[in-house]
């Protein structure tokens, strides 16, 4: 992740002039390359948009078009389908902002100096449990605590911690050492390098750790519905137990795209909030 | 020292001096300290260069001065109050801190970064705006031109520039520079060489530098610290007495060989004389400046702009072939400042080819010519030359291993500063006859 080099935003590097008079070679070509490079930047978030419209029109087009029983139409019917989704949306939210509220001081508190030593077994920790499968997670859990609505929420934030609690550690890990000592060098306290230098250089890292978790929240709050926690779920568990394909197929299909859309919001705020000169 | 500082003040110096008494770091887990019983005294508005092997304490000691790293024992004394005890961020804020490459925050732009010690220090934003122009102006960058770039969008060079203008933001007393220039190519690097001793001249901090290029350490240093292992001080004196006069084998072996041609390094370009050169504008036309090159007889002109910076040299065959003189700069023009050490203006030279160089002043106005001839002529003078006694050397020791010493020492530290010179001096007898 956080690897696409926009490095093409203001690539420019004035030479070190022989007689000190500053020369600005880039200056006379930047305004034509700028454009250039501002679409690329953007290329891959166009086009991430452009997949998601497509295919929102090829589901209307298709549900419009399928000969759909009574019981499918009331199930589809425009207004429920808003209303699973509003409230798939809400869950996801709910449970992100818990996720942070949680994930970004522990990942700070555990890069710290009094900590610091627990960096690496951590972080080795949140590498594993991230490569275990959601599902898993929750039907461990729930052997474990029961199945219950504390057991599936515990378990979903828990999962979607691992990836902002990472990306957080990592991110602050990565800022230059030299950069944290020039502050303190300067006279800014601790706190002031880790507001001012350090949390603001880890953004980029840390907003893409926030994407994977509310892409994997998405997902996995399809599975509030087996605790009647409500959410697009209920479309795939109709469509299973009456054997309803077309609901089924929908309900993935529009977990699916709001997994794709709130990625696609992701990167845009990753792109905008990506610090300047970097 | 306070009484010292303040009554032999000569005006001009806005620098402090600084005392290191007894000063012992201990790093948790290791045996031996880092550094070990050092007692070093630094003079006000003068550059002290730190040099020595890798891992011998330079980087410790430096940063024990601003207590980025705090002394196991020992007290750190500036301008003549303690700050061993004093709230560490404060006392950061009044001392200038450049490191290698700069250490410029790249999510900020040049200005942000110069901004940051006045914005804690709470200055308004006219006014740090205006400070940010001044600093800019001093390290020869255009504000107009960089003030809002990123620091990506500066080459090496320029970026250590500004790290300077960034130390020197509050116009603190004191600059701490941590090899400073080691990540920038030796051209650059003798351009910034010249540069702060040109900001020096006019500012006169107290500069304490660590380097491991003992070129430049003579080259900029007023006195020259040579540390050994465990930040023990095997001789701290002038340039040309460590040269002419090397305390031990030690020191003898850290100059390396070529002592006679660092003689070269020890004299500069300012104290030769300079030839005279016929000086043209951008937008005069070429036959009138071929007319007077002509008339003085000489072979080039020189172009300046309009801050009489050169940027062009032109001989008279270019000059014939030229109608209107441009204004565009020539990327390799050969330029030394006026401070650089003889050394620095034969390498130029030599790289470029021209058999001479063009002579810059404070913020690069141009000064005059300098030729090989001159150089040769300069060498056979100082082989002549008698190594010149230093008076007033500061006080120097380590008292780790020297118990007598160290109870000497620290009387002598809060009385005259002549006896604890004698004290170092028979303490670096002792060492040598030891050996
Ligand atoms: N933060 C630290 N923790 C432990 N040991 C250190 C630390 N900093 C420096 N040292 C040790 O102190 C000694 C001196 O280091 P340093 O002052 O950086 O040397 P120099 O700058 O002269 O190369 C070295 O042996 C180094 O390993
Ligand atoms: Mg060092």
């Amino acid at each position: 992740m956080n690897t696409r080099t926009l490095n093409a935003e203001a690539g420019i590097a004035g030479g070190d002039s022989a007689a000190g008079i500053p020369v600005d070679p880039a200056a006379s070509t930047a305004t034509v390359s700028r454009g250039r490079a501002i679409w690329a930047s953007w290329k891959g978030l166009v086009y991430q948009l452009a997949g998601i419209i497509l295919a929102c029109l090829a589901l209307l087009v298709w549900l419009l078009t399928a000969d759909l029983s009574t019981i499918e139409l009331t199930t589809l019917a425009p207004a429920a389908l808003w209303g699973y989704t509003v409230e798939h949306l809400q869950l996801t939210l709910l449970a992100a902002a818990i996720v942070l509220v949680i994930a970004i001081p522990l990942g700070i508190a555990l890069t710290r100096k009094p900590l610091r030593f627990l960096t690496a077994p951590v972080l080795a920790i949140a590498n594993f449990g991230q490569a275990a499968p959601a599902v898993g997670v929750v039907v461990l859990l729930a052997l474990w605590v029961g199945f219950s609505f504390w057991a599936a929420t515990l378990s979903l934030v828990l999962y979607a911690v691992l990836p902002v609690l990472r990306n957080t550690m990592i991110g602050l890990d990565q800022v230059d050492a030299r950069l944290v000592e020039a502050g303190r060098g300067m006279g800014m306290s601790a706190t002031a390098v880790l507001f001012t230098v350090e949390l603001p250089l880890a953004v980029p890292v840390m907003l893409s750790g926030v994407r994977t978790a509310l892409v994997l929240l998405v997902g996995t709050a399809a599975l509030a519905t087996f605790i009647n926690g409500g959410g697009l779920g209920i479309l795939i568990t109709t469509g299973v137990n009456l054997s309803l394909t077309t609901v089924l197929v929908t309900g993935a299909l529009l977990v699916a795209l709001l997994a794709l859309l709130i990625d696609w919001v992701g990167r845009v705020v990753e792109h905008v909030a990506r610090p300047k000169g970097l | 020292m306070s009484e010292t500082s303040a009554t032999t003040t000569p005006t001009g110096i806005t620098g402090a001096s600084i005392l290191l008494d007894h000063v012992t770091k201990r790093f948790p887990g290791q045996v031996k300290p880092a550094v070990d019983g050092l007692t070093m005294e630094i003079p006000a508005g003068k550059i002290v260069m730190f040099v020595g092997p890798s891992g011998c304490g330079k980087t410790t000691t430096l940063k024990m001065i601003n207590r980025l790293i705090e002394p196991t024992e020992g007290r750190i004394v500036v301008d003549g109050d303690d700050v061993t005890e004093m709230n560490g961020d404060t006392l950061r804020r009044g001392i200038g801190y450049v490191i290698q490459a700069g250490g410029l925050f790249p999510h900020m732009t040049v200005a942000t970064n110069i901004g940051i010690v006045p914005k804690m220090l709470g200055w308004d934003k006219a006014r740090i705006a205006a400070r940010v122009d001044e600093l800019l102006e001093l390290v020869s960058l255009d504000p107009a031109l960089y003030r809002d770039r990123y620091p990506k969008e500066l080459s090496g060079g320029q970026q250590q520039r500004v790290g300077v203008a960034r130390a020197l933001a509050a116009d603190p007393p004191v600059l701490l520079m941590d090899e400073p220039f080691g990540a920038v190519d030796p051209i650059t690097r003798l351009r910034l060489q010249d540069e702060l001793l040109n900001i020096q001249d006019e500012l006169q901090k107290t500069i304490v530098c660590v380097t491991h290029d003992f070129d430049e350490a003579v080259k900029l240093g007023d006195w020259i610290a040579i540390f050994n292992e465990g930040a023990q001080l095997e001789q701290y004196d002038t340039p040309e007495r460590i040269l002419g006069d090397p305390a031990s084998e030690f020191v003898e072996n850290f100059i390396g060989s070529g002592a006679g041609l660092k003689q070269l390094t020890l004299t500069r370009v300012e104290e030769v004389g300079l030839a005279e050169a016929v000086v043209g504008n951008p937008g005069e036309r070429a036959a009138d400046v071929l007319a007077r090159v002509a008339e003085a007889g000489h072979g080039h002109a020189v172009i300046v702009d309009d801050r009489r910076r050169p940027i062009q040299w032109l001989s008279r065959r270019k000059l014939g072939r030229l109608d209107v003189i441009s204004d565009v700069p020539d990327p390799k023009l050969p330029v030394v400042g006026i401070r650089a050490t003889l050394n620095d203006a034969l390498d130029t030279m030599l790289v470029s080819s021209a058999g001479a160089a063009l002579v810059t002043g404070r913020r690069d106005m141009f000064k005059g010519v300098i030729d090989v001839q001159t150089v040769m002529d300069a060498i056979t003078r100082s082989q002549t030359a008698a190594v010149l006694e230093s008076d007033q050397a500061p006080v120097g020791l380590n008292t780790g291993m020297f118990q007598v010493q160290a109870s000497a020492a620290s009387a002598a530290s809060a009385a005259s500063v002549d006896s604890v010179a004698e004290a170092a001096d028979e303490l670096a007898a002792d060492t040598r006859a030891a050996q």
